[in-house]
């Protein structure tokens, strides 16, 4: 017995050092930043182009320039979207990380309630060039609403229609459906000729989720009460699932065999002329390393219920997107703003989204020619004038997670051919409304 | 003595054949999947998801020039050789330590020892994920040895993942051994270091290759740790390889492609140790 | 039946004849007593830093309300007391029902797939026993599955279980004809079975390999008595070979056992951040609880209540099996 008490004993000791110390870890950098290393920062960026190899090859001359500029030295390491969120949660959580960072623009409020980020109040944002610079839709995706915003916004993308030229074509559809009925309507005809409707990611939580809000905003469901609580089970939320679902279960547009899509299938589908449409945000590239050229297929508008595009009831995709923020602990607080001015200056905006085949959100870098090509004047009108943000609620990962769930279940009921009523709809959202935390 | 069949009664036909159909059966399921990757890993990008054929109808060898440069392969894979091997050596070594204690000793707190080793077994490794990150951050400031994001701390990390069953098992396999052996090595006046090494080691090598080939593949195949615990300079392949599924794109083949050529050679290397799994006790009774 | 009597588990090891042997030779009480602690001090180091320390840390948590707002500076976060326990057995409740249904899900599914791991994994390593031509080439192939990343080999499982393109409906459906329809695999009831021959095919290669080099061990002279006695062949598996590979096997299911238990990479990468309700494994579970709604107290809570269960399971298993040792003992 002597020995387990020692060993108890060893342990109990040896635990409280560490964990004293690793307590301590998180919090050792004082609130404000510091600028003890003024010379060198460190950047994580997410991997938006082709590669990491290529989005290196696209950074470092930027990263150059900046050095160049300021005599600042920026380490970049492009971080893969697999590790980025755990990555994050990691360094905040020991206050070891970089010193500026990308983040995915639906992360901001959940890392806003961290406290690990820098809030940009007007004073900071005044030495970037102020709030007024940026798209107002991407602004709202930066924070809780009220809050001095987390991040800056970066790189900008929009839901969009996809279509296959040539299969409209032969189903003697003359011009891509603007309402939700033409396109069930248009399915007919298209199903008619042997191609599939519709693609989508049945069995993927997030692609879920973006759509469902979009829906959500159509019937004018917020899945959100003004105080940020959750509410999913509202007729008109209801009402807005199930007309996603039905898309598969009623109007038959999405094959059935999509429900458990969730590898990017159904850009392959698009891609191979296997259906005839597709919603994607920003697949151009993708498309193209997939073998479709670019003149095979053309982009329009996510359909609305009626009339055209716009705010409220006729928005028509999320703002998705990429943001920019800074870690409080940085020791290089002037470094790293003057990194985010030059990462977000109208020059590098221009650079930056060409490569990346995305929309500034930055309002003079959207003039470009670059961005008024047809292709990517639908996504920037998207953006600029019905695209909305997601929740800005803290809960926002756990509403992605129960509510994406949620739709992946009424996918796999509507594929086994079982109903979906607005029953079975509501009880789906009812469970999962109830696994959401209860502050 | 060479080692015989175990048998020395002539097989009967009835085995042979059970054992001609279940080896069958077994190779294909096992090679059925290999068999896909294979041939995803030669199509191009946009027929991966698309009907399955037995034959692809289009080919390309496109998706192995490409791996090397969509992400730095070969760094990954000098990394994963690095942390994989440094791990796998500390780690049969301190478990044979262990073992040999355990197997050949009596004293207090053996039956603590072993009970707490294994319950390390039960708790999911994600939540020791962030509690494990803190304290290597917090050795780090306060001692200034670096171990996230090095990669002396995945291989710290991993060693400890591989030694409760290698501990385990090498009791199993060193109490197989029998006493007699090692107590005449300790009468020819061997220490006790003597006769681990001279007698139960080379006894029990099909059991330490086995543990060896384990302690190895968990830090190959390890993927949470080191999502977290690596940087860009010293992330190993079993991360590296999300590397090719991008915001927009995922190169199924190539992930395919790249999965092949860096078993290649752990496949080759089992070839190469499948022989002394098979070597053993013989070896050790000679003495 | 020599070596069974030789061969016991480290739990029960009974003083031996060893230590007094050795203390024969070597006097000086204090190193005699003091080696098998240097033995371990490595082994007791390592686990007490990555394992054990991280542990007690977790059990810490548990008692935390440890969601977002805190985990910046966790010292800090609020005690939780009981609640994150509470959330999680509450069985009315939707979260502590999930966890019940996930929790029996992954008992059974645990079970199959150990039960079928093993016996796949000694029968094979039992019909390889004897030389033949291309055993060697054999035994390497067999060691394939374990040797791929489990990223990819999982997505190409993926593929192969597709509705609409997978080789399974092709097989089945297309080739064989023996369902009336193409089945979804990775969706609705059948993604068990999904799960479990993923599950197989990626763990029997390590029970082959364990029991493989556990037959090296049994030595020639027990079959050739055996076979003197007239015994056949199956009656040298069932009298012979299976007792002896008793100590390794004892460990290879329990350890098995453990692993499948808490496996992550294989659901995670086989449905994603949300499994079917019928694959819903308790690991995912916990992922989710943790990492992806960032409430780290209850999903150490959880692992907690897991680690609990496992220690009854592993006590009741270890008692179990040391007993019918002895009695084979005393047989």
């Amino acid at each position: 017995m002597q020995t387990i008490r020692a060993v108890t004993a060893g342990v109990a000791a040896l635990t409280l050092a560490l964990t004293a110390a690793a307590c301590g870890g998180g919090s050792t950098g004082d609130d404000g930043g510091s600028n003890k290393s003024p010379k060198t920062l460190t950047y994580w960026a997410s991997n938006q182009g082709a590669s990491i190899a290529i989005d290196k090859k696209v950074l470092q001359p930027e990263l150059d320039k900046f050095e160049k500029q300021t005599g600042i030295k920026v380490k970049v390491e492009v971080v893969p979207w697999s590790d980025l969120l755990n990555r994050i949660l990691t360094a905040t959580t020991s206050g070891q990380g970089p010193d500026v960072l990308n983040i995915g623009n639906t992360w901001s409020a959940s890392l806003q309630a961290t406290g690990g980020l820098l809030a940009w109040d007007d004073k900071q944002f005044g030495k970037i060039g102020g709030k007024d610079r940026f798209v107002e839709s991407a602004l709202g995706s930066t924070g809780v609403q009220g809050q001095d915003p987390a991040a800056v916004p970066l790189y900008s993308m929009a839901y969009a229609l996809y279509y296959n030229k040539k299969i409209f074509a032969d189903a003697g559809i003359a011009k891509p459906p603007a309402t939700w009925d033409e396109l069930v309507a248009d399915g007919k005809k298209i199903q008619a000729k042997g191609k599939q409707v519709l693609g989508a990611e049945g069995a993927n939580v997030s692609e879920n989720i973006h759509h469902v809000f979009v829906f959500g905003k159509q019937h004018g469901a917020a899945f959100f009460t003004p105080d940020g609580k959750p509410d999913f089970t509202s007729d008109n939320a209801v009402a807005a699932v199930k007309q996603y679902v039905d898309l598969m279960a009623k109007d038959k547009v999405i094959p059935q065999g999509n429900a458990e899509y969730a590898q990017n299938q159904s850009v392959s589908d698009f891609a191979t002329g296997k259906t005839a449409m597709l919603l994607w945000q920003s697949a151009s590239a993708n498309l193209k390393s997939q073998g479709m050229a670019e003149s095979d297929y053309g982009i329009a508008p996510v359909p609305v219920q009626s009339g055209t595009p716009g705010t409220d009831t006729q928005t028509n995709s999320m703002v998705a997107g990429i943001n920019m923020a800074v870690f409080k602990n940085t020791d290089n607080l002037d470094g790293a703003t003057q990194f985010v001015k030059f990462m977000t200056s109208d020059e590098e905006q221009k650079i930056l989204n060409t490569a990346y085949s995305s929309i500034p959100p930055v309002k003079a870098a959207q003039e470009d020619a670059a961005f008024n090509t047809p292709a990517n004047a639908v996504l920037k009108n998207t953006l600029a004038t019905s695209a909305a943000a997601l929740p800005q609620v803290a809960a926002e990962s756990q509403y992605e997670t129960v509510v994406g769930t949620a739709v992946k279940e009424l996918f796999a009921d509507a594929a086994a051919g079982r109903p979906v009523t607005d029953d079975s709809v509501k009880a789906a959202l009812e469970k999962a409304q109830q696994q959401m935390p209860a502050k | 003595m060479p080692r015989k069949p175990a048998s020395p009664m002539a097989a009967p036909r009835s085995f042979l054949w059970s054992r001609r159909i279940f080896l069958t059966v077994l190779t294909g399921f096992v090679l059925l999947p290999v068999y896909v990757m294979l041939t995803s890993s030669l199509k191009p990008l946009a027929d991966v998801t698309q009907s399955f054929r037995w034959l692809p109808s289009e080919l390309t060898i496109r998706p192995y020039i490409d791996i090397w440069s969509t992400v730095p392969l070969a760094d990954y894979f000098v990394n994963s050789l690095i942390v994989a091997g440094a791990a796998t050596v500390c780690s049969v070594v301190i478990a044979v330590f262990a073992a040999y204690a355990v197997s050949r000793y009596t004293f207090r707190g053996k039956r603590v020892f072993t009970v707490t080793v294994l319950s390390t077994q039960m708790f999911p490794g994600i939540l020791f994920l962030l509690p494990l990150f803190l304290i290597y951050v917090s050795i780090g400031n306060s001692t200034g040895i670096a171990l996230f994001g090095s990669r002396g701390g995945l291989i710290l990390t991993y060693l400890t993942f591989s030694l409760p069953f290698s501990i385990w098992m090498l009791i199993g396999y060193f109490d197989s051994v029998p006493k007699d052996l090692d107590e005449a090595a300790l009468v020819d006046g061997c220490g006790p270091l003597g006769a681990l090494f001279r007698v139960i080691v080379p006894a029990a090598i099909p059991g330490i290759v086995a543990v060896a080939v384990y302690a190895f593949m968990t830090a190959w195949g390890e993927v949470l740790f080191a999502s977290v615990m690596t940087n860009e300079t010293t992330r190993t392949l079993a991360v590296g390889l999300q590397g090719y599924s991008t915001l927009n794109d995922v190169y199924w083949n190539q992930i395919m492609a790249a999965s092949l050529v860096v078993s290649v050679p752990v496949v080759a290397g089992f070839l190469l140790l499948q022989r002394y799994l098979v070597a053993g006790l013989t070896a050790g009774a000679v003495k | 039946m020599t070596t069974t009597t030789t061969v016991k588990v480290a739990g029960h090891q009974e003083p031996s004849g060893t230590a007094s042997g050795s203390s024969r030779r070597r006097p000086g009480r204090l190193r005699r007593i003091g080696l098998p602690y240097l033995l371990l001090l490595p082994a007791l180091f390592f686990e007490l830093l990555v394992h054990l320390v991280p542990m007690i840390i977790g059990i810490v948590m548990s008692f935390k309300e440890l969601t977002q707002f805190y985990i910046r500076d966790w010292g800090a976060a609020p005690w939780a007391g009981l609640d994150n326990y509470k959330v999680s057995v509450d069985i009315d409740a939707p979260v502590g029902e999930a966890l019940l249904h996930s929790f029996f899900v992954t008992v059974g599914f645990t079970l199959l797939s150990v039960g079928l791991c093993w016996l796949i994994g000694t029968t094979a390593a039992v019909f390889m026993q004897d030389a033949f031509r291309g055993r060697g080439l054999l035994r390497a192939l067999f060691l394939v599955p374990y040797a791929l990343p489990v990223y990819a080999a999982v997505i190409t499982w993926v593929f192969m279980f597709q509705h609409d393109n997978g080789l399974v409906n092709h097989v089945l459906y297309d080739q064989l004809h023996l369902t009336d329809k193409p089945s979804f695999w990775l969706i609705g009831d059948n993604s068990f079975y999904a799960l479990l021959t993923v599950s197989v095919w990626k763990g029997w290669p390590f029970a082959f390999l364990i029991v493989m080099a556990g037959l090296q061990n049994i030595p020639n002279d027990l079959y050739e008595a055996a076979a003197l006695d007239g015994a056949g062949m199956w009656q040298q598996l069932r009298r012979i070979t299976l007792p002896s590979l008793r100590p390794v096997n004892q460990v290879l299911i329990l350890v098995l056992f453990l692993w499948t238990f808490n496996d992550f990479n294989t659901p995670y990468v086989l449905f994603g951040k949300s499994a079917p309700e019928a694959a819903d494994l308790i690991s995912v579970h916990i992922y989710q609880a943790s990492f992806v709604t960032w409430n780290f107290g209850t999903g150490a809570a959880m692992s907690v209540l897991l680690l609990l269960f496992l220690l009854v399971v592993t006590g009741v298993y270890l008692a179990v099996t040391s007993r019918g040792r002895k009695a084979s003992h005393a047989a």
